[in-house]
């Protein structure tokens, strides 16, 4: 191992190590809320925030619309993974006639990533179902998540390409050196390498993604957060919203721990194969 | 209707303005053995990168059985498809087990079912000593091993030319002669090869014809006796002194 977090020269160290951590882990945070809970301002920011009656009342409804957050990000997420590759691969082709390609995926990826996700949102949600075109959905939520997708895939895009200029070269040429065409290359060769490549940038899209879905909430969509925005408007208490910042938490929180994981394991592995 | 298999004329090729290929005129016969020998960037790979079109030429011409096939217009998936190349580093798919790497181009080239690509490949294999090895993945193999998969892997579309890029160069020297050893084979079998090599000894044994590259040109050619006992230009002779000085002749 490359850094390895502790040391120990015997068992006996190692435990006490460990006793040692476990004591200044408590000290130091048993320190900082006896701080907090005396603190004077500490009653009102119960009553605001904390408040266990107003958690009790809310969170059955946030959680309620919170399904509606957890379902957008599954459908967006599925979306945006498929269309990243898409546009990477459409990206990545070389030779003169695949010209007019690149110049479409570069001004989408560029344009997708130069604007605040919150105005795609605004124009897309309203903007759209307000010229009722035949044919065309004029739901908020269809195209709140049409937003999300348009600009996550963007991002997707770029970590895919990362990934695809990491295959080595010499990876390429072989493949082509068989007889595959430029596009099964890319597919059966360099892409399954650079996916695997990627994993964890992919990982940290997702956390981010399952907090933005949040954003659709100013088109009138009553999923979690607005559901907790409704409750605030009610009563003039915000513990609903730390419902809602809970349940965001409760997702996110192990998806960042498995990415942590994957990606140390990932570390570990490309050690044990270059020794 | 000619005879030869391969034919180069005036092939140039420069990186960035670096000229690597001045002029390189050659021609193979069929069954024929070529050697390409000269120093480190000299362009032999580049030249066998060429004459398999994954480098394009910047003028010249490159003629396989009497067709030009750096002219426009030309499909380079089908002339690949009739010649194989060996790269040093092997450059097998790692995430693919050995049958597999060998079996993706006659699947998705010549669109042959699995089973029966399965079935060539495993009596390739067979024949190269490589069966129990068909369904492990490349780093679990010696170099010596994967390099002679990376050859079977080359040679299931059952091409009538070989390209071979240093292929003992990655290697240990105890795993170079079981190498050495698949491409005599293949000699015996009449496949006509252009062979870049460090490997004097085996140049000598093996090749027809040996070629001294040197300044983007083929300075001289000529059978190996002739080569390395009789050199007629002073930079070969250069050559193959300090490779005799290195102890590898």
């Amino acid at each position: 191992m490359l850094w390895p977090r502790r040391s120990p020269r015997s068992s006996e160290e190692g435990a006490r190590g460990s006793l040692v951590a476990v004591v200044s882990t408590v000290v130091v945070f048993g320190v900082l809320l006896a701080l907090v809970l005396s603190s004077e301002a500490w009653p009102a920011v119960q009553r605001q925030f904390f408040s266990w009656t107003h958690f009790k009342a809310s969170f059955p409804k946030v959680l309620g619309a919170f399904w509606l957050d957890i379902k957008m990000f599954l459908v967006a997420e599925i979306l945006i993974l498929v269309i990243g590759l898409a546009v990477a691969m459409a990206r990545s082709l070389r030779g003169p006639a695949f010209l007019p390609l690149r110049i479409l995926t570069i001004g989408y990826i560029d344009l997708a990533r130069g604007l605040p996700l919150l105005l795609l949102i605004l124009l897309m949600g309203f903007g759209i179902p307000a010229l009722q075109l035949p044919g065309v959905p004029n739901s908020a939520l269809f195209w709140g998540i049409a937003a999300l997708v348009f600009s996550y895939a963007a991002y997707t895009a770029e970590v895919y390409r990362a990934g695809i200029d990491s295959v080595h070269e010499s990876q390429r040429m072989s493949a082509r050196s068989i007889g595959l065409t430029q596009t099964q290359s890319l597919w059966h060769v360099i892409v399954p390498q650079a996916v695997r490549n990627v994993v964890p940038a992919l990982l940290n899209g997702f956390v981010s993604l399952q907090k933005d879905v949040a954003l659709v909430f100013v088109l009138g969509v009553r999923e979690g957060l607005r559901e907790a925005d409704i409750y605030n408007a009610r009563t003039f208490n915000y513990t609903s919203y730390i419902a809602a910042a809970v349940l965001f938490l409760a997702v996110s929180v192990p998806v960042a721990r498995f990415t942590d994981w994957y990606t140390e394991r990932d570390r570990r592995r490309m050690q044990a194969m270059s020794t | 209707m000619t005879a030869l298999k391969l034919a180069l004329r005036g092939v140039a090729k420069a990186f960035d303005g670096k000229e690597v290929l001045r002029s390189v005129d050659l021609e193979v016969a069929h069954h024929q053995v070529v050697c390409l020998i000269g120093s480190s960037g000299s362009g032999k790979s580049t030249l066998l990168k060429c004459i398999n079109l994954l480098v394009p030429i910047d003028s010249g011409q490159i003629v396989l059985d009497g067709v030009a096939i750096t002219a426009p217009g030309v499909n380079p998936n089908q002339v690949r498809q009739s010649m194989g190349i060996v790269f040093q580093a092997f450059n097998l798919f790692p995430h693919m087990r050995v049958i597999d790497n060998i079996t993706l181009g006659p699947r998705k080239v010549h669109g042959i079912p699995r089973p029966e690509a399965d079935e060539q490949a495993r009596a390739l294999l067979k024949r190269f000593g490589l069966l129990d090895k068909a369904d492990e993945y490349p780093d679990r193999l010696s170099g010596g091993q994967q390099q002679r998969v990376a050859i079977v892997r080359a040679l299931v579309s059952r091409p009538e030319l070989m390209l071979l890029d240093e292929v003992t160069s990655a290697l240990d020297p105890e795993l170079v002669a079981e190498v050495l050893e698949v491409i005599r084979d293949l000699k015996g079998e009449g496949m006509t090869m252009v062979i870049a090599t460090h490997e004097m000894g085996f140049a000598r044994d093996v090749a027809d014809l040996v070629g001294f590259l040197d300044g983007g040109v083929v300075l001289e050619l000529g059978p190996p006796a002739a080569i390395f006992q009789n050199p007629q230009q002073p930079r070969t002779r250069q050559f193959l002194q300090r490779i005799v000085a290195a102890g590898r002749l």
